[in-house]
C-alpha cells in the first residue's frame, strides 16, 4: 500500500462531482431514449379512461344534462355529473386560495371549457364518442371578460353561490364579483410623498394573461383498491404530499390509505401545482367502478381550462427628485382571477409576493393594493416559471423605472444605478416588508453594461435612428435593460403555508453498507435535474461521489413530507434540508471514525471524503469505511446504521437577482423584430451545477421571449378562447430562439446552509422585462411611453402606426 | 382529440378511388398528407364515415418534365418538390415557396395535391398555382376534365371540384423571368399573415409579362389581374411599383384573426407585394 500515492484533497474533491461541477444530468439517458415513465405511460390491468364534456359557453345556466345516448353506447360505463358527486360532497372542491371551485358544473357554467360531465369508458375512443353524445341544454347569460367591468353596479353576478357573502377568504368583498383587497405598505405616507414630489411618472402596466403550457399536459391514474381500502394516484403533481393531505381532507379517506405518486413529469411551470377536476373525477370514478381510471387532458383542454398565469393590470406612480433619486412607489393592481380564485399562492398571500414590486431599488416608502375580481375566464393565476406573482412585480417596477427615466430625461441604466440597494445595506428591509438577504447589484450591473459594451450600443442605436430618419432604413434598434430581484424559497413556516401546511421541506438519507446512498426528498423534479444536483450537494457534504447517490422523489409512501417543487423553492428549501441531513450523517460518521481510529471525537477532522486524525492525516477513515463500520461494529453509545432526516424550515426567503440586456431591431412596417443580443447575468448565490444553471437560463429566457413577444391567452367578448391551439399560442421553435450569452456573479445567501438561492425562474422574471423594454426603447425617440405585451407583429406595427411612423 | 369512427380504404388505382367516392358520396373524403384534414377530424369539426387514402396510387405521384411542360402528380410531397433538381431548373419558385411551408416534418408528408385541392385560403400552393397559371386535372365518375387554377377556387374550402372527383395532377409551363415568393408569418409552421408571389419579364426596363398572386389575403387565393394589366407594357419605376402594389392590396380582402386586424394585414400585404416585385425584378 505504501507505494500507492494517496490522491490529493483536490483530486478527491473532483472525484466526488460535488458543488460547482458541471456534472452531466443523470436523468437524460432515459429521457433522450424515450425511456421516461410519465403518467400516460402507466397502464394498469382493467384500467378505464375518463374525459370531460366541456362547456362551449363562457356563462350559461345548465338547464339539463341528458346522458342517456352516451350511456347507450357500447364501451361507455358511466357518466358523472354534479348530481352524482353531490352526495359525496365532491361537486365542489376547495382551491388553494381559500375559494371553492366546481368540480362539475353545478347549475351553471362560468368559463368556456369548464368541466360539465365526466364520461368513463373502455378506451379513449369510446370515451370520445360518449363525450360527443352527452346533450347539455344551456341558457346563455351575459358574459364578463373585462375585469374593470366586473364591478359595475349592473354587472352580471357570476358567483351566485357566494353572492351575498360580504367576507371572503381574504377580508371584505365590496361587490359580488369582487374577491379580495390586499394591501401592503404605507398608504397615506406614500400618497403624501408622491403628491409633494418634484417628479412623478404615472402609468398603467398590463401583464397579459398567458399560460405555462408544459410539454406534458395534466393527467392522472387513480386506483382504488377496495380490498385493502387504499387509494393510489399517479399524477402530474408538483406537490404530491400536499395533494395527499388535501385529497384526504376532502374525501375523508384516511391519509395513510392514500398514496400519491408523481412519476416523471414533463414540465410544470406552475401548471401542475393545483388540484383539478380531472383528479377528483378520476378518483370518484375509480371508487365507483372499482377499477383504475386514467385521465389525461389534451393540449386544447390544457390551454383552455387548466391554470392560466398573470393577467394583472398594474397602475403605478413613482416619484423622484429632479436628479433621479426615487422617493416613493404606489401601485394599484386589478387582478383578473377568472371564475374561481384558484391561485396557487401561499394561503396568506392572495396576491403572492407582489409586494416585492419595489424591485432592486432603495425606495423609502411604498404602497400596494391588489383587488381580485371574478370574470368569465378559466381559473388559475399560477406562478408560471416564477415565484408567486414575482414576474408581474418585476415587470411592473422595470417598466416604471423606464417611464420615470423618460420623465427625468436621463438614461435608465444610470437611473437604476443611482437607486440600487447598496451592497452594505444588506440585509435590507424593503418598504413593503421583505428582508432581502444579500446582493451586490452595482457589481452585477457594471459587469453587464461592460460585457455588452453599453455605450457603444447606444452609439449604434443613434446611427440606426439617423438612418431611419433619413429614410435609408425602416428599422429601429431597441436596447432593453432589466435588473430584477426575485423572492424565492417559500418559505418560513411563520408566514408561509398552503391550506395550513407549513412550507418547509425535507430530506432523508440512508447510507448503504458499501458506502453508496439513497436520498429522498419532499420535492419533485419536472425537468430541473434534482437527481443530478441534490446528489452534488450531498457529495460535497458527506464525501460520497454524486454518482453513488440515488435520488428519489414523488412517492408519498416513501418520501419525507415536503411541499413540492415550484416558485424556485427546491434548492432554497429542500436543498438546505439535504445539506442539513448530510451534516447529521457527517456528525455521526465523525463519532464512528473517532471510535475506529481510537481517538476522541474532537481529535478527528473532516477532509473531503474522510475523517483524519488532527495532525496525522495519514491516519484516516474514509466515508466508505465508516459506512461499513456503521453496519458491522458494535460501537458503544452509537446506534447501528447511518441514516438521517432533516426537516428544514427556512429562516428567510432567498433573493436571486440579475442584470439582463436585450438588443433588437424592429421593422416598423411589418412589426417583425430581430433579436440581436440577449445577455443574462444571474446571481443565484452558490452555483451547484453551472451547466444546469445555463440550461435553466436558456429555457427561462425562451419562455420570457415567448411571453413578451407573442404568447397569450386571448378571449373575445363572448368569452371564447381565441388561442386554444399551438397555431395561435406562441411556443418558440429553435428557429425563433436567439443565441443567449450567460454570465454570473456570486453573492451567497447568508442564511442558506450552502449559500444557494435558486435560479430556475430568474430568467423568466428578468427576461420578460428586458425583451419588453427593448421594444419600448426602440420607439422611445418618437414618444412611446407604454405599450402592452405581447409585442407580436401587429401590436408592434400598431405602435409604429400610432406614432405616425407609417406616414 | 379523437375522431369519430370511420372506415379506411387504400385503393391502388384511381378508378377504384373514384368508384369509392361514387359509392359513398358526401360521407367520403380522400386523404393525401392529412395535415389539414386530420386536425379537423380530431376536433370533430367534420364527420367522415369513409376515408380514402390516396397514398397507394402510384399513377398520381411524381414529377414529369417534357421540354417546358411540367406535370406534377397530386400525391407528390413537398419535400420532393424541394429536392427535384430538374424542377428547380425549370421553375425555381416552387422550391422557394415550398421551403416556406410549415416545417420539414410537415413537408415530408404534405402533398401538392392536398395543398391545392383543400381550398384552404391559408395554403401557399393555390396562390402559387394561380401565379403559374397552372391547370388541374380531375377525374370523376363522368371522366376526366381540366380546370384552370385561376377558376378553381370559389370560397374558403369551396372549389369547383365535384364530390366524386379526385385531383390527379397539376401542370404548367416553365415560367421565365424573375420570380419571388415573399411570406410573413409569426413563426415556423404558421400560415402566412400575408404572402405574395411574382413572376415578371422585363426587357429594356419595360415589363413584357407579369403574374402576381396572393396567399391568405382573401377567402380564396387572389390572382391580381388588375395589377398585371397595369404593369405589363410599362416602364418600371418605383412609382409604378407603388401603384401596382396598391392595386394588388385593393384586390385583397383579408379577415381579422390572431395574426392581426384587417388594416394591419392589408398594410403588410403591401410590404410583401412590393418586396416580391422588387426581388423578382432584380432576378430578371
Amino acid at each position: 500500500m505504501d507505494d500507492v500515492k494517496t490522491p490529493s484533497s483536490e483530486e478527491r474533491k473532483s472525484a466526488l462531482s460535488g458543488l460547482g461541477t458541471s456534472r452531466k444530468r443523470v436523468e437524460d439517458a432515459r429521457f433522450t431514449q424515450g425511456k421516461g415513465n410519465y403518467v400516460d405511460d402507466i397502464k394498469l390491468k382493467g384500467m378505464l379512461f375518463g374525459d370531460f364534456v366541456r362547456s362551449p359557453l363562457a356563462h350559461a345556466r345548465v338547464k339539463n344534462i341528458d346522458t342517456s345516448a352516451a350511456l347507450a353506447l357500447p364501451g361507455v360505463h358511466a357518466v358523472l355529473t354534479a348530481d352524482d358527486l353531490r352526495p359525496l360532497g365532491l361537486h365542489w372542491m376547495p382551491t388553494l386560495a381559500g375559494d371553492k371551485q366546481m368540480v362539475l358544473a353545478d347549475g351553471k357554467v362560468l368559463f368556456q371549457g369548464q368541466e360539465v360531465a365526466f364520461v368513463v369508458g373502455d378506451d379513449r375512443y369510446a370515451v370520445a364518442d360518449g363525450v360527443s353524445m352527452v346533450k347539455v341544454e344551456y341558457d346563455e347569460l351575459p358574459v364578463v371578460t373585462d375585469p374593470f367591468k366586473a364591478e359595475l353596479k349592473d354587472a352580471p353576478i357570476l358567483r351566485e353561490d357566494i353572492a351575498d357573502q360580504k367576507e371572503g377568504a381574504h377580508g371584505a368583498r365590496r361587490h359580488p364579483n369582487h374577491i379580495f383587497t390586499w394591501e401592503a405598505g404605507e398608504k397615506e405616507e406614500t400618497n403624501k410623498v408622491i403628491d409633494e414630489a418634484e417628479v412623478v411618472a404615472d402609468e398603467m402596466v398590463y401583464y397579459h394573461r398567458t399560460h405555462p403550457c408544459p410539454l406534458e399536459t395534466c393527467g392522472c391514474v387513480a386506483s382504488m383498491d377496495k380490498v385493502n381500502g387504499k387509494l393510489t394516484v399517479w399524477g402530474t403533481f408538483q406537490a404530491p404530499h400536499a395533494v395527499r393531505t388535501v385529497a384526504s381532507l376532502i374525501s375523508n379517506i384516511p391519509e395513510h390509505n392514500i398514496r400519491i405518486i408523481s412519476p416523471d413529469i414533463g414540465g410544470g411551470f406552475g401548471n401542475k401545482v393545483g388540484v383539478y377536476p380531472g383528479y377528483i373525477c378520476s378518483i370518484v370514478a375509480s371508487i365507483v367502478t372499482g377499477v383504475p381510471i386514467k385521465w389525461v387532458e389534451d393540449r386544447m383542454d390544457n390551454l383552455m381550462a387548466t391554470a392560466f398565469a398573470r393577467d394583472y393590470w398594474m397602475r403605478g406612480k413613482i416619484s423622484a427628485t429632479k436628479d433621479g433619486k426615487i422617493t416613493g412607489l404606489w401601485c394599484h393592481t386589478t387582478a383578473d382571477h377568472g371564475a374561481f380564485d384558484a391561485c396557487a399562492d401561499p394561503t396568506k398571500f392572495p396576491a403572492g409576493f407582489m409586494n416585492i414590486c419595489t424591485g432592486s431599488y432603495d425606495i423609502p416608502v411604498a404602497y400596494l393594493a391588489v383587488d381580485g375580481v371574478y370574470t368569465n375566464k378559466a381559473p388559475g393565476g399560477v406562478a408560471y416559471r416564477c415565484s408567486f406573482r414575482v414576474t408581474e412585480a418585476s415587470y411592473f417596477i422595470e417598466r416604471m423605472i423606464e417611464v420615470l427615466a423618460l420623465k427625468l430625461g436621463i438614461d435608465s441604466a444610470e437611473l437604476r444605478s443611482k437607486n440600487f440597494i447598496k451592497k452594505e445595506q444588506f440585509p435590507y428591509t424593503s418598504a413593503l416588508g421583505w428582508e432581502y438577504d444579500s446582493g451586490d447589484y452595482h457589481r452585477a450591473w457594471d459587469k453587464a453594461l461592460e460585457a455588452v459594451n453599453y455605450r457603444q450600443l447606444r452609439e449604434d442605436q443613434k446611427k440606426q435612428l439617423q438612418l431611419f430618419k433619413d429614410g435609408k432604413s425602416r428599422k429601429l434598434m431597441g436596447i432593453g435593460l432589466s435588473h430584477f430581484t426575485e423572492i424565492v424559497g417559500a418559505g418560513p413556516v411563520k408566514n408561509c403555508d398552503i391550506l395550513g401546511l407549513g412550507m418547509f421541506d425535507a430530506c432523508e438519507i440512508r447510507i448503504h453498507p458499501t458506502g453508496s446512498a439513497i436520498a429522498r426528498l419532499g420535492t419533485i423534479s419536472q425537468g430541473q435535474g434534482h437527481a443530478t444536483t441534490f446528489a452534488q450537494i450531498l457529495a460535497s457534504e458527506i464525501g460520497i461521489p454524486a454518482s453513488d447517490i440515488t435520488l428519489e422523489e414523488g412517492d408519498t409512501d416513501t418520501a419525507p413530507y415536503g411541499l413540492g417543487t415550484y416558485g424556485s423553492r427546491s434548492t432554497p428549501v429542500a436543498g438546505a434540508a439535504t445539506a442539513m441531513a448530510g451534516r447529521k450523517i457527517r456528525a455521526k460518521a465523525q463519532m464512528i471514525a473517532a471510535y475506529l481510529l481510537e481517538v476522541h471525537d474532537d481529535d478527528v477532522e473532516w477532509d473531503v471524503d474522510r475523517f483524519s486524525v488532527k495532525g496525522a492525516p495519514e491516519k484516516f477513515k474514509t466515508m466508505k469505511e465508516i459506512a461499513f463500520a456503521s453496519y458491522n461494529q458494535a460501537i458503544p453509545g452509537v446506534e447501528p446504521g447511518l441514516e438521517a432526516v432533516s426537516y428544514y424550515d427556512p429562516p428567510n426567503m432567498t433573493y436571486p437577482n440579475g442584470a439582463y440586456v436585450v438588443v433588437m431591431e424592429i421593422d416598423v412596417d411589418t412589426g417583425v423584430s430581430d433579436i440581436k443580443k440577449v445577455y443574462a447575468l444571474d446571481d443565484c448565490g452558490t452555483r451547484i451545477n453551472p451547466m444546469i444553471i445555463e440550461g435553466q437560463v436558456h429555457g427561462g429566457l425562451t419562455e420570457a421571449l415567448a411571453i413578451s413577444m407573442g404568447q397569450e391567452i386571448a378571449y373575445d367578448e363572448q368569452g371564447n378562447v381565441m388561442t386554444g391551439t399551438l397555431m395561435d399560442f406562441f411556443i418558440p421553435t429553435a428557429w425563433e430562439t436567439p443565441t443567449y450569452e450567460t454570465d454570473y456573479t456570486v453573492t451567497p445567501s447568508p442564511h442558506h446552509p450552502i449559500g444557494a438561492k435558486g435560479v430556475g425562474e430568474s430568467p423568466n422574471v428578468g427576461g420578460v422585462s428586458a425583451f419588453s423594454n427593448a421594444v419600448h426603447d426602440a420607439f422611445k425617440p418618437f414618444g412611446l411611453t407604454q405599450a402592452h405585451m405581447p409585442h407580436d407583429h401587429w401590436r408592434v406595427w400598431k405602435i409604429a402606426k400610432d406614432l405616425g411612423l407609417h406616414n | 382529440m379523437i375522431p369519430s369512427a370511420f372506415k379506411f380504404y387504400k385503393p391502388d388505382n384511381i378508378s377504384k378511388a373514384v368508384s369509392l367516392m361514387k359509392d359513398f358520396g358526401e360521407e367520403a373524403r380522400v386523404i393525401a398528407g392529412g395535415h389539414s384534414l386530420i386536425p379537423i377530424m380530431k376536433q370533430r369539426l367534420t364527420d367522415i364515415k369513409h376515408l380514402i387514402d390516396l397514398s397507394g396510387i402510384d399513377e398520381i405521384k411524381g414529377i414529369n418534365i417534357t421540354g417546358d411542360e411540367i406535370s406534377i402528380g397530386a400525391m407528390t410531397t413537398q419535400v420532393e418538390l424541394i429536392n427535384n433538381e430538374e424542377l428547380f431548373q425549370k421553375a425555381p419558385i416552387i422550391r422557394e415557396a415550398s421551403l416556406q411551408i410549415a416545417d420539414p416534418q410537415v413537408r415530408n408528408l404534405g402533398t401538392i395535391g392536398g395543398n391545392v385541392a383543400n381550398g384552404d385560403p391559408a395554403n401557399d400552393m393555390p396562390g402559387l398555382m394561380q401565379l403559374l397559371d397552372a391547370t388541374y386535372k380531375l377525374s370523376g365518375t363522368n371522366g376526366s376534365r381540366e380546370v384552370k387554377a385561376r377558376d378553381f377556387y370559389e370560397g374558403a374550402y369551396f372549389t369547383s371540384r365535384e364530390d366524386d372527383e379526385i385531383l390527379l395532377s397539376i401542370s404548367f409551363e416553365s415560367p421565365s423571368g424573375g420570380y419571388a415568393y415573399e411570406k410573413q408569418k409569426r413563426k415556423i409552421g404558421d400560415y402566412a399573415t400575408a404572402a405574395a408571389g411574382v413572376i415578371i419579364k422585363v426587357e429594356n426596363n419595360k415589363c413584357s409579362s407579369a403574374s402576381i398572386a396572393l396567399t391568405n389575403l382573401s377567402d380564396t387565393p387572389v390572382y391580381c389581374n388588375k395589377a398585371v394589366d397595369m404593369i405589363v407594357g410599362k416602364e418600371i419605376d418605383n412609382d409604378l411599383l407603388d401603384r401596382v402594389t396598391k392595386t394588388c392590396v385593393d384586390q385583397s380582402d383579408p379577415v381579422a384573426d390572431q395574426r392581426g386586424p384587417v388594416e394591419f394585414k392589408k398594410y403588410v400585404a403591401g410590404i410583401v407585394i412590393k418586396k416580391a416585385l422588387k426581388r423578382a425584378i432584380e432576378r430578371v
